[in-house]
């Protein structure tokens, strides 16, 4: 299925990577946002505002986050793409209906444009520090998809891709900028609708009366109905049996909640989006998302030019980490140098995912602004040693 | 060639546009890439207002200014602010009528523009950040005179469009001519009032 025309702006523009976002949602064919503004996200959800009545779209400024964040929900299981925009503190509110939506399997997409915290922290300045909570932050077992883009082009082109993850596993998928992607005014390239692959709702194939809301096939994704379309819609939080009705004993525990991590973790493979340059051969590769992920390409160009061998592994998808690639990698090199703007979040995924097989350096960052290349550099040269 | 760029002002100077139609140009009309940041401090609501752009033939990868080769500043606390984070050699453009040089660094090529009196007697104040474009376009080469026009036609409404472009010829004719007289002297490009000494 392709991207609907007219909601389509194909050209070349010169925008910054909130206004990118917004025209990715919209691509993707999101047709209803539900928000609270928080700086630096407020961009996003003020273009959808403008943009989406002209193709039939809605936006609503809600009371605050947690409304916001079911309320997106709400107009899922209405039959549209929606999706909500927050940063930090809003992020936090959040989290309840994200384990709502994981539990309920709700396709849709939060955008969390990250700046420093903890709490209201830096509202203008980006950080990276929400990123083990883009994981773990509601209660309860569940397993999330997280992209991060670097740079505006991206924050269009992940958000499409954003929405198709979504509608491919019937998750949350967490959309995770920064200030800095957030607000830096890049070219971005919009393709033509022809051009643009969209996910279609898995929509039920079976008539009322033989449909189940939460049987899931071969892939373990159910298909799904909307309200008001003949269907019995019975979405709860609760555990539920296959018709989505309230089982709460150990065996619907376990049969739901190991099928829904399943799904996801037998996807390991289609769920690695990286990018890699020359780590075949590397001493040290320096693993970065985000924007830190050009600024450690500068170092890893540094420690090119004084003859050291440095590969570079930038991770799109977070969220599943890329477990198995990490597992082949370690053995080969030195070292796995990480830097981020946090004080050291996801190093930890990588540590674990390594084994002891290399030494893992970190370069913590407290945000604010993002590394001095010269720092990650240093940490290069310390992991080629 | 990576190319560091900021220009400051005040809030309603238009120096974000300004910014934006040099990105543009570069990044959409000449093959180039530019980066644009802006200050979104509690500092941008109510006086100063800066946007900063890094351009360059090759992807922009780092992405803040911290040493501008060029500085554009539209007021004195624009100037008291940026000028000292200038590159040695950088080149300095600035509103004249508006900026008073004072500790200049020392290896700084300034060039001045009366740019809002030029702006005024086109008929509206408002463009004089095009003028400065153009002023910027003719003594910097940073960008091409085509593709910084187009730039400028596609970030105005159809009906400003010839003002615009009529404000961008302006200050890229009287950069022209400033270029044949070479850069200014510090005592030629003091501005409005007395020159106070700090001792």
């Amino acid at each position: 299925m392709h991207a609907d025309q007219r909601c389509v702006l194909t050209g070349t523009h010169f925008i910054n990577g909130d206004a990118a976002c917004c025209e990715g949602a919209l691509s993707a064919g999101a047709r209803f946002a539900a928000g609270y503004p928080i700086t630096p996200s407020t961009e996003i959800v003020e273009r959808f505002s403008a943009r989406a009545p002209q193709v039939g779209g809605l936006f609503i400024q809600m009371e605050d986050e947690l409304a916001s964040s079911i309320a997106l929900q709400g107009m899922v299981w209405a039959g549209q793409k929606s999706f909500t925009v927050t940063s930090g503190p809003g992020y936090s509110l959040m989290m309840e209906h994200i384990g709502y939506a994981a539990i309920t399997e709700t396709p849709c997409v939060f955008v969390d444009v990250q700046r420093g915290g903890p709490s209201t922290g830096l509202p203008t300045l980006p950080a990276q520090g929400d990123m083990m909570q883009a994981r773990w932050g509601s209660h309860g077992d569940y397993l999330t998809i997280a992209l991060t883009p670097n740079s505006p082009q991206e924050c269009y082109s992940l958000t499409i891709k954003a929405f198709n993850l979504a509608e491919q596993f019937r998750v949350p998928v967490m959309f995770m900028m920064d200030e800095c992607v957030g607000h830096m005014t890049e070219k971005v390239v919009i393709p033509k609708a022809e051009e643009i692959e969209i996910y279609p709702r898995r929509l039920a194939s079976k008539p009322p009366g033989e449909f189940n809301l939460f049987e899931a096939g071969e892939d373990l994704v159910p298909e799904m109905a909307h309200a008001g379309e003949g269907y019995k819609v019975y979405v709860t939080g609760l555990t539920h049996d296959k018709r989505g009705y309230p089982v709460l004993n150990p065996k619907a525990q376990h049969e739901l909640v190991t099928r829904q991590f399943e799904k996801i973790r037998r996807a390991a493979d289609e769920l690695t989006i990286v990018e890699t340059e020359e780590i075949e051969g590397a001493d040290v590769v320096v693993v970065s998302y985000g924007i830190t992920s050009r600024v450690a390409q500068r170092a890893i160009q540094m420690a090119r030019d004084k003859g050291l061998k440095v590969g570079k592994l930038r991770l799109i998808c977070v969220w599943p980490f890329p477990e198995k690639l990490i597992r082949e990698l370690a053995p080969k090199v030195k070292a796995l140098v990480m830097p981020e703007l946090n004080m050291g979040q996801m190093v930890l995924e990588l540590e674990r995912c390594a084994g002891g097989k290399c030494q893992v350096i970190s370069v913590p960052h407290a945000g604010g602004t993002v590394h001095k290349p010269a720092d990650i550099l240093a940490a290069i040269e310390r992991g080629a040693r | 060639m990576l190319k560091e760029i900021r220009i400051a002002g005040f809030g309603g100077q238009g120096v974000i546009l300004s910014a934006h139609i040099v990105g543009r140009a570069v990044s959409i009309h000449q093959g180039g890439y530019a980066t644009m940041t802006q200050n979104y401090g509690p500092e941008a609501r109510g006086g100063a207002a800066s946007a900063a752009l890094m351009v360059s033939d090759q992807p922009v990868l780092f992405p803040y200014v911290t040493h501008p080769d060029i500085l554009v500043v539209l007021s004195q606390e624009a100037y008291t602010r940026y000028a000292p984070e200038m590159k040695s050699d950088g080149v300095l453009l600035v509103e004249e009528d508006l900026v008073r040089l004072e500790n200049l660094p020392p290896q700084a090529r300034v060039y001045g523009i009366p740019a809002t009196r030029i702006a005024e007697e086109l008929g509206k104040k408002m463009v004089l950040n095009v003028v400065m474009v153009g002023f910027f376009c003719a003594i910097t080469k940073a960008v091409d005179r085509e593709a910084c026009l187009k730039a400028v036609s596609d970030s105005v409404p159809e009906r400003f469009r010839k003002l615009n472009t009529e404000a961008f010829d302006r200050g890229f004719q009287f950069g022209e001519e400033l270029l044949l007289k070479g850069p200014a002297k510090e005592e030629q490009t003091v501005g409005v009032g007395a020159v106070e000494s700090d001792d």
